[in-house]
């Protein structure tokens, strides 16, 4: 683990928000955590990035200016124009001269910003705001890239674009994490931390996730939820059982990685009011 | 309807500030303009020197004037320093010939009261109709005493209110969470912050005092470098109110209704219009808490009076004590905002930090 979080315990005030939580992020890799809301997704960032002390654990980061954050809420100047956003990012972070116009050149034409250098922060759409500040966090080619929920409430075009930026950036070489209530974003990552109320209920590469799957799944009709343990996927539902005992009329199903993941939080949560 | 009026009640719980505001400033703003916003001034210190002092200050009537000195040995230059030095609003000179009084012009409401209490002695006839000379603000110009003061308010108006909107501002749109994790020292982000302000006051109260000079005739008798450290000082006591309302403000209607509570008072006891010495002593040491008070002795001072550095140490001093005080607490818990989690990591020893490669 280059960087990352291990055996991380987080709280705020006296509550305890993360409970022993390990998330790597390494170089050329994007790392995913996913989970629902308030499932210690933004507080694991907050702990990498330092604005959040860690009770316990080992938290590795890079120094302050080879970070790049993105906070859930804009992250940019609303008064400001793009240009001007971008010019302050550069000057924060020490670029000047020809390394700056060929940085922010080449992330105007990737985030499609070119023409709307002039405009102020504040009037661009909600999915050119969040690419805006993706930019200003990539400009000075850091070796952590931390975006918290940076496509939440965007359109899927906007979001497909965001997604081109933070893949290019870890071919790049960056070590990226990124938060997300999209399970379908997750399956795009080399890691996946999957977090339920602060605890991490899977974590691997997709695939593993998906390998290991706990209990069974299967697929059934009808109008009324069959049991607690099932949700809908389209007009069927799907059961899940830790043991492998479906309920009548369920037919077993391999499951795709939404699955995997809806189960793994299931298992969580059945594991915790096991105790 | 029901619905909306209970609603409302229930919001309004939640919200304390606007409760504290609703039902604290009226309690305030009426003992306050009970006790302090007193058109009849009473207490007006007076100086008597001259051969006949004490038998012109057994003269003068209680409670409108208070006796502080009675000297018969001093005459006329020690009557008119007492004045200069602001201790004394009215000194009365004795000796040969008729009276001599003197006021300090600069202290509006006390002058005219002192010349109304005096022309009713007249009509009495008490003897010897007496001279009176005004001094620093001959024709009891309103604005040549409240420009000076004004420049004050207007720069409690920039400091504490605009300063705290810009910084509530960052943490509401989510930026200064995002400075936190830049490469800047908290020094960096909070001098940063600050500085424009500073300067746009600073611009500010120039033109202020220029406009105040060209239009209304006031006059710049004193030092402009004494005005300028006196300036500097209450600049910074504001603009450290102005963070601290931001530290503990969530957004930018929070900072306003705070920002409003410390300015609210500025104006009714800082001696703006009312002069600090006629007010109760229940509400008196409120008004030597507040900068404003502190900034309007040194710019009339200045302005009017000609007061050289030497006798306005003393408001000098207490605005730099203010200065470090206010500032020292904002800058302390604004550092905290920026890098709220970096203490306890070094302290826990556990969370590493190691240079990249």
């Amino acid at each position: 683990m280059k960087w990352g979080l291990r055996g991380v315990d987080a709280a705020r005030g006296r509550d305890l928000v993360l409970a022993g939580v390990t998330m790597p992020v390494d170089p050329s890799r994007v790392t995913v955590v996913v989970g629902g809301d308030g499932a210690g997704k933004s507080t694991c960032l907050k702990v990498l990035v330092g604005l959040l002390a860690a009770r316990s654990g080992t938290v590795r980061r890079p120094p302050k200016e080879r970070i790049g954050y993105v906070p859930a809420t804009a992250g940019l100047y609303a008064d400001l124009t793009v240009q001007e956003n971008l010019d302050f990012s550069a000057t924060a972070y020490g670029l000047s001269g020809r390394d700056y116009s060929r940085q922010a050149g080449r992330l105007l034409e990737q985030t499609g910003l070119g023409r709307a250098r002039r405009r102020l922060g504040g009037q661009l759409s909600g999915g050119m705001q969040r690419k805006l500040a993706v930019g200003m966090a990539l400009l000075h080619a850091p070796d952590l890239l931390v975006l918290d929920e940076p496509t939440t409430g965007v359109d899927p075009v906007s979001r497909a674009e965001l997604w081109r930026l933070i893949s290019a950036a870890a071919a790049a070489g960056t070590a990226v994490a990124v938060s997300t209530t999209y399970v379908n974003e997750a399956a795009r990552a080399a890691v996946v931390v999957l977090l339920e109320a602060g605890k991490v209920a899977a974590s691997g590469s997709p695939a593993q996730i998906l390998n290991d799957v706990p209990g069974v799944i299967g697929v059934m009709d009808g109008a009324e939820r069959p049991t607690a343990l099932a949700w809908r996927r389209g007009v069927t539902w799907r059961v899940w059982d830790p043991a492998g005992a479906l309920p009548q009329g369920a037919r077993p199903v391999a499951p795709d990685f939404e699955d995997a993941v809806v189960a793994a939080t299931l298992a969580s949560e059945h594991r915790e009011q096991g105790r | 309807m029901w619905a909306m009026i209970s609603k409302e009640f229930r919001e309004l719980r939640r919200d304390r500030r606007t409760v504290a505001m609703m039902i604290v400033l009226p309690v305030v703003l009426l003992v306050v303009f009970g006790y302090a916003a007193n058109f009849k001034v009473s207490d007006i210190p007076a100086v008597v020197v001259g051969p006949g002092a004490s038998q012109a200050a057994s003269l003068l009537p209680e409670p409108t004037f208070r006796v502080i000195e009675v000297d018969p040995a001093a005459g006329e230059p020690a009557a008119r320093a007492r004045l200069r030095d602001g201790k004394a609003v009215v000194a009365v000179v004795t000796g040969s010939g008729a009276p001599l009084i003197l006021m300090d012009g600069s202290q509006l409401f006390s002058v005219q009261t002192a010349e109304a209490a005096l022309g009713k002695m007249a009509q009495k006839g008490a003897g010897v109709s007496p001279r009176v000379e005004i001094l620093y603000n001959k024709d009891l110009s309103t604005s040549w005493v409240m420009v000076p003061g004004l420049a004050g308010l207007i720069l409690v108006f920039i400091g504490t209110l605009i300063t705290s909107l810009g910084v509530v501002r960052e943490r509401q749109a989510g930026t200064l969470e995002q400075l936190a994790v830049m490469p800047f020292r908290a020094w960096d982000v909070i001098v940063g912050k600050i500085a424009p302000y500073l300067i746009v006051a600073a611009v500010d109260l120039v033109v202020i005092v220029v406009i105040g000079m060209a239009v209304f005739h006031v006059p710049f008798a004193g030092n402009a470098g004494t005005f300028a450290l006196g300036a500097a000082l209450f600049l910074l006591v504001t603009l450290g109110m102005g963070v601290l309302v931001s530290t503990v403000s969530q957004n930018q209607g929070q900072a306003i209704q705070l920002a409003f509570m410390l300015v609210l008072p500025q104006v009714l006891l800082s001696g703006l219009i009312f002069p600090v010495s006629s007010m109760a002593v229940g509400v008196r040491w409120i008004s030597y808490l507040l900068p404003l008070t502190y900034f309007i002795e040194i710019s009339r001072g200045v302005m009017l009076k000609a007061m050289p550095v030497s006798d306005l140490w003393e408001p000098i001093g207490l605005l730099a004590v203010l200065a470090v005080a206010v500032l020292g607490l904002a800058v302390f818990r604004f550092r905290r905002d920026l890098a709220p989690g970096r203490p306890k990591d070094r302290a826990a020893g556990r969370a590493q930090q190691p240079v990249a490669s």
